[in-house]
């Protein structure tokens, strides 16, 4: 059986990602023409190339379906509950360099931190009736943020695009979103909160230690070895 | 039958002797009530799941509210009440996701020491078998130190806020007492808004943005530099806050070294101890062999505002087999403008059996 490794299929990302796998003596290249996902690999022995959206290399790495995946840490984290249980962490790949931060207007002067976003909660639920409203897509990496944190009196409102939008249009008084140079978030008259951000992403290389790794186990350690990684511990 | 099911049938059984009514309860629960209650941490520990036509539900992680709402609608006073079946509650790892629990709540209005003593009493003796270590708590005295800080109202209100999380009250105790990183940042802030008037802040800030108004905005500026020329808390009520929080002994003991602290702030809350523990002495409970942790309850136990209690399985790790307390300022959101003294506890049959 072959190595399975998981790409993104498209974009910068996926560029990027062939890029730096080149770099380290493994070739990578769409195959077919422009619009069919298949790929190949060259530079090293029995491995097969996957190209699957971003969003979905974290849930294929933890049903075991690839055995290697490159994707965002911010997603992994989001999606996968016990991440590090499911996944290992191989290599920060640097680049795909995006902030998850929370931002809020602007014209609150009287906010620069968590300490005062929480404050603000509980005036705003006294004063409107409901719990401040925070726009994200990203829930179990705020939600778990904001715990640690201690903020109370807020609730999160989804958001799968536009998220800076929502505050304009009456439905999120804050926003939890991803950005990496503040310049969507600026045009939008929103400020960043003081404190670190709630995770700093960038494209990194996971693999699952759920997966089958009879029959790959050379492949693995050819791949780690040309990468300059440790071996994950594979059963 | 599951064997923790006969376990669970037996509890409740004994409950309906010690003149519990049974109730039942609905599993599909409306999420916004108990969201309003709990908040968004309910989401990552609760079945949320969508309604067509009532919105979010959520399956019941616990019986408390729909126990109480149905007191509110239509219960008799004084009340005791039973209830068995299964609670849902989200968990990483092989925890139980589905679990039984059995439960009695007691709703009166006279003499809340003998009630806490009775649900107390009636759990040792239906838990006397298994091999558990019993803790009491008491969320009203750590209420009432926070009162009586010598401090500003809107201080005491954000302690007391943000008594069950105890990282975030320490932070701001310490803010408060003019200490640490919150301190420095948010001396950054008021010299910032010292520097001009809040309109001109507000005119420079550009569009005015969002739901929260300039109105909004411009009052918390106000009580923001109101609250710079309080006085830090004194150091000696914070560190004698903090000994408080941190005392574990036995019941008799921890009153006689809370009366010992010559806290007056504490006076009332301390009788009321007192009291449960004669009320508890006189239901065969020992108070000088019974655990105590002032700060027991802080962190699991979001809705309890008085006593509190568990019983732990022995072997360290382990969660509580059996969890209770005072919830009487709940009842008093749920009852929309009434409320009703209540206590009440539940027992996880399963995490008994497991003890066998």
């Amino acid at each position: 059986m072959s190595l399975k490794l998981g790409v993104p299929s498209k974009g910068r990302l996926m560029e990027k990602t062939f890029e730096w796998f080149a770099e380290r003596g493994i070739r990578m290249a769409r195959t077919g023409e422009a619009r069919e996902y298949a790929g190949a690999v060259e530079g090293v022995e029995g491995v097969e190339l996957v190209l699957l959206s971003a969003s979905e290399i974290p849930r294929e790495l933890a049903a075991g379906r690839i055995h290697l995946g490159v994707t965002g840490s911010d997603l992994v984290r989001e999606t996968l509950a016990d991440w590090s249980a499911q996944v290992w962490e191989l290599a920060p790949m640097g680049f795909g360099h995006a902030d998850l931060i929370i931002a809020v207007p602007k014209s609150w002067v009287d906010v620069e931190t968590l300490d005062d976003l929480d404050a603000v909660a509980a005036a705003f639920r006294a004063e409107h009736g409901f719990r401040l409203r925070i726009a994200t897509k990203y829930h179990r990496l705020v939600r778990d943020y904001l715990r640690a944190y201690g903020v109370a009196d807020y609730q999160l409102v989804d958001s799968q695009g536009a998220t800076e939008g929502t505050i304009r249009n009456l439905t999120a008084e804050a926003v939890a979103d991803i950005t990496s140079t503040g310049e969507t978030l600026r045009a939008n008259h929103l400020k960043i909160l003081r404190e670190a951000p709630v995770h700093c992403s960038q494209a990194t290389l996971f693999a699952a230690r759920g997966a089958d790794w009879s029959g790959c186990r050379e492949a693995c350690a050819e791949l780690t070895r040309l990468i300059g990684v440790g071996m994950p511990d594979i059963a | 039958m599951t064997r923790a099911e006969a376990l669970a049938a037996t509890l409740l059984a004994e409950m309906q002797a010690a003149g519990a009514v049974p109730v039942a309860a609905d599993i599909l629960q409306p999420a916004e009530t108990l969201l309003d209650l709990y908040g968004e941490d309910i989401r990552a520990r609760a079945y949320v799941t969508h309604d067509p036509d009532l919105g979010e539900m959520m399956l019941r992680p616990d019986f408390t509210v729909p126990v109480v709402q149905a007191h509110m609608r239509e219960g008799a006073e004084p009340a005791r009440y039973c209830y068995a079946g299964p609670v849902f509650r989200k968990q990483t790892g092989g925890r139980a996701r589905e679990y039984l629990q059995v439960g009695y709540e007691i709703f009166a209005r006279n003499d809340p020491a003998r009630a806490d003593a009775e649900v107390f009493a009636l759990f040792a003796r239906l838990l006397a078998a298994y091999d558990l270590r019993p803790v009491t708590g008491d969320i009203g005295i750590l209420k009432a130190a926070v009162a009586g800080l010598t401090t500003s109202d809107l201080r005491k209100t954000a302690l007391l806020r943000h008594i069950w999380h105890p990282n975030r009250f320490r932070a701001l105790l310490e803010r408060m007492g003019g200490q640490g990183p919150l301190a420095g940042a948010r001396a950054d802030l008021i010299a910032r808004l010292r520097e001009k008037p809040t309109g001109t802040l507000l005119a420079e800030a550009g569009q005015m943005l969002g739901l929260r108004s300039e109105a909004e905005i411009a009052a918390r500026v106000e009580r923001l530099i109101a609250d710079a020329q309080t006085p830090p808390i004194p150091q000696a009520e914070v560190a004698a806050l903090e000994g408080l929080l941190a005392l574990k002994s036995p019941a008799s003991e921890a009153l006689a070294q809370m009366r010992a602290m010559g806290w007056d702030a504490l006076t009332p809350a301390l009788d009321r101890l007192d009291a449960r523990l004669d009320a508890l002495a006189s239901a065969g409970i020992d108070p000088a062999s019974l655990p105590f942790e002032a700060s027991f309850g802080r962190t699991t136990m979001e809705y309890y505002d008085g006593f509190v209690f568990g019983f732990l399985p022995a072997r360290e790790g382990l969660p509580p087999v059996a969890t209770g307390g005072r919830y009487d300022a709940l009842t008093a959101v749920l009852g929309q403008g009434q409320a009703i003294p209540a206590v009440g506890g539940v027992i996880r049959p399963a995490l008994l059996e497991a003890l066998i």
